[in-house]
């Protein structure tokens, strides 16, 4: 079940970032990847529709929002905490 | 080169969350009174935004016939109320030759957006197949400024600008030109929106730029957008005509620019917007220091003002300091298309009756908007110039410069 939310949130950000899934690690962060302010709220609103939840995120503040985007790992592990969270 | 024609505003009006005139509208923003609350419209518990400025108590049959109510959407009904205000207040009427040569140029972004959002749940949730012979001309953008050419007889130059959150700014440079270029000696200008329904809030939502809970631009815990709605109409006249017929004069539309950042979607340029505000005292024949007070864009988003702060630290320099300047979306939120001519009514009073609306919800500096953005309070002063400042997604600006009337 992790690995599966890990890899279809890696999948989600590799099309944004118009990338294979084996290019995106863990470590790297958004702007590495090359994702800007609108490219990550389209991440978002995909990965909600992926897992069927809300996402608590605001672009006016994304670095004191609920919701860490601080780098690939950190969204996975937001993701599994709200997907455990909702649809446990 | 020719002489150029002077442009003065002869009459004034509005409705929105503050007031269902320009006098209301004055009196709150002195009070520096709040007109955002709980929305209130079909489906508002599906939304995660849920408050807005709202206009309330609000009566369509107060003001309009069944037949009336019928073909004109929210956004018309604001203009059409704006327009009566404004042309009762100039004394004008239109027959004849001066029919022929006054106009009506309305910004707008939504269109009926509320009549839009009806039909669909008919057609789309409730499944039926029949809608309301009168959806078109309700909901198209062009309504409102057609409905008002209808009801006072305008003839000449008529249409509507659409360019988001500076639609009725950059109206209103249109009606400035118009005159000035002599294709008309009347126009009448400003904007209206009326987007507080489910599907625009919803659509407004995606961009996770909205605040669930306040309006507080430049205030460093600010956290968003708080929509509004509403309208506000003025009668713009050349000098000349007003002075020979004795019209009371509210003011002068001195100066008007426009620009493009040409540069992202949604993401303001700081440059783009100084050169608007550069531009507009350029065109008014203006210098910083003359510049008494500006009505900012003052979204309450992050990006925005911000970059609006050093955009007004770049087009002022050392003036920057002195200039007061302050965002009316706080207490009367983004009437997105009507936003630019609703803040007016803030231009005028700071030049009329020498009192600079506050910013309210102001509750901690922050260094990047280090302006005087009059917190909270509104403030006695004398200005005999002001700004009113628009910058619209995508990239478009648009600032109106004002001076006191001749």
């Amino acid at each position: 079940m992790a690995q599966d939310i890990e890899a279809r949130i890696i999948g989600i950000i590799a099309e944004q970032a118009v990338l294979e899934p084996g290019d995106v690690s863990g470590d790297q962060t958004l702007e590495d990847l090359g994702i800007d302010s609108l490219g990550l709220v389209e991440v978002i609103f995909a990965i909600e529709e992926a897992f069927d939840i809300s996402v608590p995120f605001n672009a006016n503040d994304p670095t004191e929002s609920e919701f860490d985007i601080s780098s690939v790992r950190a969204i996975i592990d937001a993701v599994t905490g709200l997907v455990a969270e909702q649809k446990g | 080169m020719s002489h150029v024609r002077r442009v003065v505003i002869t009459g004034a009006g509005t409705v929105n969350a503050l007031g269902a005139s320009v006098a209301e509208t004055m009196a709150a923003m002195k009070e520096g009174r709040c007109g955002i609350g709980p929305l209130d419209f079909p489906d508002v518990d599906r939304l995660t935004i849920r408050i807005g400025a709202q206009i309330r108590d609000y009566d369509p049959e107060a003001h309009f016939n069944r037949q009336q109510i019928a073909l004109y959407d929210r956004f018309t009904q604001f203009a059409l109320l704006s327009a009566r205000e404004a042309l009762g207040q100039s004394g004008l009427s239109f027959s004849g030759a001066l029919a022929d040569r006054s106009g009506v140029i309305l910004g707008n972004s939504g269109g009926g957006l509320g009549t839009l959002d009806d039909n669909y749940r008919t057609v789309y949730e409730e499944g039926k197949n029949r809608v309301h012979p009168f959806v078109v001309p309700k909901l198209m953008n062009n309504a409102a400024a057609s409905q008002v050419s209808m009801e006072w007889n305008l003839r000449g130059p008529s249409f509507t600008v659409a360019s988001a959150c500076a639609s009725s700014n950059h109206a209103m440079g249109q009606a400035l030109l118009m005159i000035r270029s002599g294709l008309a000696d009347v126009m009448v200008t400003g904007g209206s929106e009326a987007m507080l329904c489910f599907g625009g809030i919803k659509a407004w939502e995606g961009l996770r730029v909205m605040s669930k809970d306040a309006c507080r631009p430049f205030s460093a815990n600010r956290n968003g957008m708080v929509q509004g709605e509403g309208a506000a109409v003025y009668v713009f006249e050349d000098y000349e005509h007003a002075r020979a017929r004795g019209a009371e004069i509210l003011a002068e539309v001195a100066g008007f620019s426009m620009t493009a950042d040409a540069a992202d979607i949604v993401m303001p340029s700081r440059q783009g917007a100084a050169r608007a505000i550069s531009g507009a005292m350029k065109d008014a024949g203006l210098n910083p220091e003359d510049v008494g007070y500006i009505n900012a864009h003052g979204t309450g988003t992050a990006a925005n003002d911000k970059v609006e702060s050093a955009a007004v630290a770049d087009a002022f320099g050392h003036h920057a300091d002195r200039v007061m300047i302050s965002s009316t979306k706080s207490m009367h939120g983004h009437i997105i298309g009507g936003t630019g001519a609703v803040e007016l009514v803030a231009a005028l009073m700071a030049l009329n009756e020498g009192v600079i609306a506050p910013t309210i919800g102001y509750e901690e500096p922050d260094p990047e908007c280090a302006l005087d953005v009059v917190p909270n309070v509104a403030r006695e002063a004398e200005v005999s110039a002001v700004l009113s400042n628009a910058f619209a997604f995508g990239g478009l600006n648009a600032v109106i410069a004002l001076k006191k009337a001749p």
